[in-house]
């Protein structure tokens, strides 16, 4: 009969301990992680999303009209940055996702007002993320009481503020039914390219190190570049299959509109696969172990996936951390998927992200190179 | 004579550990040098800083006529290096692997060349195997294949022959030959002395410093050493008698017989005097380079290694 021997399972425990500590980095990230992550995102975080970037169209310089701008400042949902002259510029604005919503006060506003004469406003949102807009066109239900209450005095008083004296028409764009999963499935294109793309590249280098055969890879003529290229490439392709799968899927299953942004979508998908595997090559080439490699691209997905507006609205987030999400490539890709396939964005509308995503790649790629040792010291 | 390595005052230096210290190399053209040491001795640091695979923090010379370590990356191209551990790719095949050296060395008739190279080494019936399944000896001899595919002049070896069994060594040991005879210049590390004697000329390192370098015979007479032998019944079992006798320099068991070695002849005779009786018989041999090799290490160890 065997017995459990308490001392052979210390034996053990004190190894591993030991091996643990001797580890720095999967120390540091023991810590790291936890510590880190949780006052990122704990602040990060907003589901409730406010100050939202709001153009207005003014056609009646009025009163009224500065009220009801006034009263929607005051709401906290919307920031009024952009003043458009006409109802293109207003257009443009909303499809290069400059702000969230576009505000028309049309230019009878005033008289039909004073002739209780169905007056209207009109409030385009960008629902493309439902999230997003969601509570804001909530809160515009209150507008047309709050509005006007305090210029509605003299001749005036007889319109009775609480009877609703105009009527606020919300338009949703590019999602009109508010459906999450045209805002999802799209951005899982970008999600599952990161997640399979870093991770299998983080391995590239690591991998040859643990097996020894990066000594004969040193030993012979190939420069850093040749290997970079030579390891990367199969995963390009890896990247095209599953980006045309998961768009194939969303389509068929899903149902996502392909509103026609082809070409933007295609450079960018090719742009952020080059992008994530150059970072994968980068790690592995900081990575001492294939252990190290995993730890540190998750230390990559975990922002990936919560500071790049994939789940949250990313307008929800403090400044810092929209800037923080303005350095992951996902953020950008992000924005094209769902750009190119709910707006129908071409490359000119997507060139901001296009151009985060090709300066990406660039920086990446250049700083792999450059750590790439081509020798074992 | 020219010199395929000519190379002064190496040095490398990892944190604390001072792994090669003011080393200089002079390796004849078409020679086969051993490169011998214990384990840590700083062999692999010299091969790896050779073949351009190291920086030497110190060190200036000439490696195949190149700039040494300038033009590190030309050194390269023209130096074949088999690592201590097998280092191909276990997940392809023999013929992969052969295919893969060829293209990255960019040689002309590729698929000849490695039908000629399996050929040679005798693995044309097993070119689809994976090379993670063959025996160390097989392990080996295709490593060597693969080192030498780009017809190098020079060839480093570091402990080649390691985990191989004396069938398989011998084979190699021909085959180094044969490629020396082509003109080829070998640096090969053993820890065998058999393999040592193989060679044309030897190098001995200890601590990351060369102590000894020249033939194996200059390398015996020029160590001054004096060695007897006892042979008899438990002729093996008197060594402790011997240790910390003056002028008793180095006591080794040599299967049933004794090694008593010492530098100062007249000391050394004085010690074994009370031992040379009934049933020992003592003759003067000469000393194998092993017992040079110990000696030398002891000579040169630490203090404190020494007292202990």
């Amino acid at each position: 009969m065997m017995g459990l021997s308490l001392s052979r399972m210390v034996a053990v425990l004190a190894k591993e301990f030991t091996q643990l500590v001797r580890d720095r980095l999967t120390y540091a990230m023991i810590i790291g992680i936890p510590v880190v992550q949780l006052l990122l995102f704990g602040y990060a975080i907003n589901t409730d999303p406010k100050h939202l970037p709001t153009a207005v169209l003014v056609q009646d310089q009025g009163q009224f009209s500065r009220s009801i701008l006034g009263s929607l400042q005051r709401s906290d949902y919307f920031s009024i940055d952009h003043v458009a002259r006409t109802p293109e510029e207003m257009n443009k604005l909303i499809e290069r996702g400059e702000v969230q919503f576009a505000i028309t006060i049309p230019g009878d506003f005033t008289r039909r007002v004073v002739r209780r004469d169905k007056a209207q406003i009109l409030v385009e949102a960008d629902a493309s993320d439902p999230a997003a807009t969601g509570a804001a066109v909530a809160a515009l239900a209150s507008l047309p009481a709050e509005g006007l209450k305090h210029v509605l005095k003299g001749s005036l008083a007889t319109i009775n503020p609480a009877a609703d004296p105009f009527e606020v028409v919300v338009q949703r764009r590019y999602n009109p039914e508010s459906i999450t999963s045209y805002n999802i499935v799209p951005g899982l294109v970008a999600m599952v390219l990161t997640m399979t793309l870093v991770m299998m590249t983080s391995l590239a280098m690591t991998r040859e190190t643990e097996r020894g055969t990066m000594e004969t890879l040193l030993s012979t003529p190939l420069r850093p570049l040749e290997v970079m290229v030579g390891k990367l490439t199969p995963f390009v392709v890896v990247g095209i299959i599953q980006a045309t799968l998961v768009i194939t899927l969303a389509r068929l299953l899903f149902g996502v509109p392909m509103a026609g942004g082809w070409a933007a979508l295609i450079l960018g998908l090719f742009l952020f696969i080059v992008g994530s595997l150059s970072l994968g090559f980068l790690v592995s080439t900081l990575a001492r172990n294939q252990l190290q490699a995993m730890q540190m691209s998750f230390f990559y997905f975990l922002p990936s996936i919560l500071l790049s507006g994939f789940l949250f609205p990313f307008r929800g987030m403090p400044e810092w951390a929209q800037w923080l999400g303005s350095i992951l490539p996902v953020t950008h890709m992000l924005r094209v998927v769902r750009g190119a396939m709910l707006k129908g964005v071409g490359i000119a509308e997507a060139a901001p992200s296009l151009g985060a995503l090709a300066l990406f790649v660039v920086i990446v790629a250049g700083i792999a190179v450059k750590k790439y040792r081509t020798t074992l010291d | 004579m020219t010199f395929a390595i000519d190379v002064q005052g190496l040095s490398k230096r990892f944190g604390d550990h001072q792994a090669v210290d003011n080393v200089s190399l002079q390796i004849k053209q078409g020679h086969i040098t051993g490169f011998l040491g214990p384990n840590g001795s700083g062999k692999t640091t010299s091969l790896r800083m050779l073949c351009g695979l190291l920086t030497p923090d110190s060190g200036t010379g000439q490696v195949l006529g190149l700039d040494f370590p300038r033009e590190a990356e030309a050194i390269k191209r023209q130096t074949g290096y088999m690592t201590q551990k097998f280092s191909l790719y276990e997940d392809l095949t023999i013929e992969e692997n052969l295919a893969f050296i060829a293209r990255v060395y960019e040689l002309d008739r590729m698929s000849a060349r490695v039908d000629e190279t399996l050929e040679t080494i005798g693995l044309t019936h097993r070119r689809k195997q994976l090379a993670g399944q063959l025996s160390g000896g097989w392990k080996q001899r295709l490593a060597l294949a693969a080192a030498v595919m780009h017809e190098p002049k020079l060839l480093l070896l570091d402990e080649p022959t390691a985990g191989v069994d004396p069938q398989a060594r011998r084979g190699f040991w021909d085959n180094i030959h044969r490629l020396a005879d082509e003109g080829m210049t070998v640096l090969v590390s053993t820890h065998y002395m058999d393999e040592a004697e193989r060679c044309h000329e030897i190098a001995y390192i200890f601590n990351g410093k060369l102590i000894a370098r020249g033939t194996g015979d200059s390398v015996i007479a020029e160590s001054g050493l004096i060695t007897y032998e006892a042979e008899g019944p438990r002729a093996d079992r008197l060594g402790r008698e011997f240790t910390g006798k003056p002028g008793v320099e180095m006591v080794a068991p040599f299967g049933t017989a004794l090694h008593v070695s010492g530098t100062d002849r007249a000391k050394l005779e004085a010690a074994i005097q009370p031992f040379r009786r009934d049933p020992y018989v003592w003759t003067e041999v000469q000393p194998t380079l092993e017992d040079v090799f110990i000696n030398l290490m002891r000579i040169h160890a630490p203090a404190e290694v020494r007292a202990a």
